[in-house]
């Protein structure tokens, strides 16, 4: 199925299938790291609507509430597709 | 070819400053967290029987700058004949896309591989010369710590040739770099160490909250301990049992009275010189520095040194991004901010990281307004301090009220919204104490050299304004706020005309003035908020412009204002 990152569960592992920001926005997530066909692991979520925290390969981002639910990630859950 | 001009380019925080330190032997701040420089910095270095400037730039993801630090970088490389391109090893892919921009370019480059040590405990084996094939352009693994392969890398640089590979899409890019690394880079899987779990204890927001104020407790206690022990053991004996028979033997000479002897020694009293009542030059001018303002310079520079180098500051921005948010600011702000309680010149050098205008607007004027520098907090410890600790936790906690009522109010009043947090957080590195001590003897060198003279300067103006009859002058006109809103009796305008100057000079004048707890207290908070020093200012207004700083200062006057006479209503002691 596939979630935003602010969907994700602590400790869940995705790949990023899209990213649906404004051009400026999506240059600036992928700098960081984050693009199409990465593999990346949410580690945490600040509570109200707070940064996200995501590791990619060896290094860790934290990146904005409203950012993060741009991001889109497929994962595999238990009885889902 | 011949190399005039050498650029150190690279993501934040992958070590461009530690290699511009080893390259030129310049001492720069360097420290663990992204943004550390803001302005480009320049040296020297000697090749053969040339040498070429080389500059540190401040750090880029891309080529398509999103703040102004990252457009000094993109213009910067417009003039250069040579990049080095130092990435940090550790994090290959994402920052070979900013090589890959490079390469396009038509300037020689050199790729460094730095934090190479680091790669060993990460688990990660990079094939140093499959990637110097796939790139084309010489790759040399370095340690900007230790200085491991400084060498090799300036036997390089007058090898180095333009590649300028065709331009690519975005996606070609991350398509390519996608192929490098897997042809150069293999990840092993390993056992979490210590540091590590200690980094997620102090970010999860259950176990990071209670770890942020454990940090910030014994901060201040650090800085408190460490400062009041030299002020008591080294500072004070130093003045009373060294200083003080010099100086009572040139009063003597000075005739003990006069406008010479008030200018040099200050006035007498009792017949004794009194180190925060006298207020000569050579006593006050003195004392105010080296005996009340530096011990708790070289205190807080020491413990922000450690958290820096440790790689604190950026999982506190994090934490912090939430209440950031409310005042319209995004985490990142509270690093400037931390910066400012040093000094607010950096901190409002720092403010360049933050991405818009109504960001650093904000920023700015909360810094200015309710952030004082540690050389205010001293003065204000010192000399509130005296009719006890409750009153010094006063005048910090209105201040921090303000900084939350203001920043909520603007955030209000200003259109657009705040922007949001993206950043990289590094991994926690154990302070090595040579740069710990080397960044604090910097700062404490940039304190003697850059505030000292002023705090002389304006001590030696005071004495003139006295004698010239001017602050008895402004005393008159300023009289009906300092009295009638403030309670405060009219010489306390000395302090607000020196307060423009310098900020711990300013706190000391209401000294001398036998003012009460509560006069005391409000002087100490309307000084630290109605303006900023000067040298902040100027910085301001190069960072705003001049019409958002106008704005600003008119802003800081009001609170002043408000808050000031806010105090003399509610305060009752």
């Amino acid at each position: 199925m596939i979630i935003s990152i602010v969907g994700m569960k602590p400790g869940e592992v995705g790949t990023v299938t899209d990213i649906q920001g404004g051009q400026e926005v999506t240059r600036r997530i992928q700098g960081m790291g984050i693009r199409i066909g990465k593999k990346i692991e949410k580690q945490g979520s600040h509570f109200w609507r707070g940064p996200q925290r995501v590791l990619i390969d060896s290094f860790k981002v934290a990146i904005g509430f409203g950012m993060a639910e741009k991001v889109f990630i497929k994962v595999e859950r238990n009885g889902n597709k | 070819m011949e190399i005039n001009k050498i650029l150190l380019i690279g993501n934040p925080n992958v070590g461009k400053s530690a290699i511009f330190s080893r390259l030129t032997g310049a001492k720069v701040v360097i420290s663990n967290y992204p943004g550390t420089t803001v302005e480009f910095m320049q040296g020297y270095i000697k090749i053969n029987d040339t040498r070429p400037a080389i500059i540190d730039i401040p750090g880029t993801y891309t080529l398509d700058p999103t703040s102004k630090a990252e457009e000094v970088a993109v213009r910067m490389l417009k003039d250069g004949d040579l990049a080095i391109n130092i990435i940090d090893a550790t994090n290959l892919e994402r920052n070979l896309y900013l090589t890959l921009e490079l390469l396009e370019k038509d300037i020689p480059v050199i790729v460094v591989l730095n934090m190479w040590d680091e790669t060993k405990h990460k688990g990660i084996e990079i094939d140093a010369g499959k990637l110097e094939k796939a790139l084309g352009v010489p790759v040399i693994p370095t340690c900007g710590l230790t200085g491991e392969g400084i060498k090799d890398l300036v036997k390089h640089l007058p090898k180095a040739k333009a590649k300028k590979i065709k331009c690519l899409t975005d996606e070609e890019r991350w398509r390519h770099i996608g192929r490098i690394i897997e042809d150069v880079q293999k990840l092993h899987h390993r056992h979490h160490t210590f540091l590590e779990r200690l980094e997620d204890i102090s970010i999860k927001p259950a176990t990071g909250i209670p770890f942020a104020v454990a940090v910030i407790f014994c901060a201040f206690w650090v800085i408190r301990f460490v400062a009041e022990n030299l002020i008591t053991y080294v500072a004070e004996p130093f003045f009373e049992k060294l200083w003080t028979p010099i100086a009572m033997k040139a009063s003597a000479l000075l005739g003990s009275g006069g406008f010479l002897h008030d200018v040099i020694i200050g006035k007498l009293v009792d017949g004794k010189i009194d180190y925060t009542q006298s207020f000569g030059v050579f006593t006050t001018g003195l004392f105010v520095p080296f005996a009340m303002v530096l011990p708790y310079i070289i205190s807080f520079y020491l413990v922000l040194g450690i958290l820096e180098d440790f790689g604190y500051l950026p999982r506190f921005a994090v934490l912090a991004d939430n209440f950031m948010h409310r005042l319209g600011l995004h985490g990142y702000a509270i690093i400037p901010m931390i910066l400012g309680l040093g000094c607010n010149v950096p901190g409002a050098l720092a403010m360049r990281l933050l991405e818009g205008r109504r960001e650093k607007f904000i920023a700015a004027t909360l810094m200015a307004v309710a952030v004082p520098c540690i050389a205010q907090i001293a003065m204000i410890v010192g000399l509130v301090g005296q009719r006890g600790g409750g009153y010094v936790a006063l005048v910090f906690s209105t201040l921090g009220i303000v900084l939350i009522v203001k920043g909520v109010i603007l955030n209000k009043v200003l259109k657009g919204k705040s922007p949001e947090i993206l950043m990289e957080i590094p991994p926690y590195r154990i302070p090595q104490l040579q740069g710990v001590i080397k960044k604090l003897w910097m700062r404490i060198s940039s304190f003697l050299k850059e505030a000292v003279p002023y705090v002389l300067l304006g001590i030696l103006f005071v004495n003139i304004l006295y004698a010239l009859n001017v602050i008895d002058f402004f005393s008159k006109i300023f009289s009906p706020i300092l009295r009638n809103v403030w309670g405060l009796p009219e010489g306390a305008i000395a302090a607000l005309i020196i307060g423009f100057l310098r900020k711990d000079v300013a706190i000391g004048m209401l000294g001398p003035l036998n003012m009460t707890t509560k006069q005391l207290v409000i002087g100490s908070t309307v000084l630290a908020i109605y303006f900023p020093c000067i040298a902040t200012f100027a910085v301001l207004v190069r960072e705003l412009g001049i019409k958002d700083m106008l704005k600003s200062a008119a802003i800081m006057l009001s609170v002043a204002i408000i808050v000031g006479g806010l105090l003399n209503l509610i305060l009752r002691f």
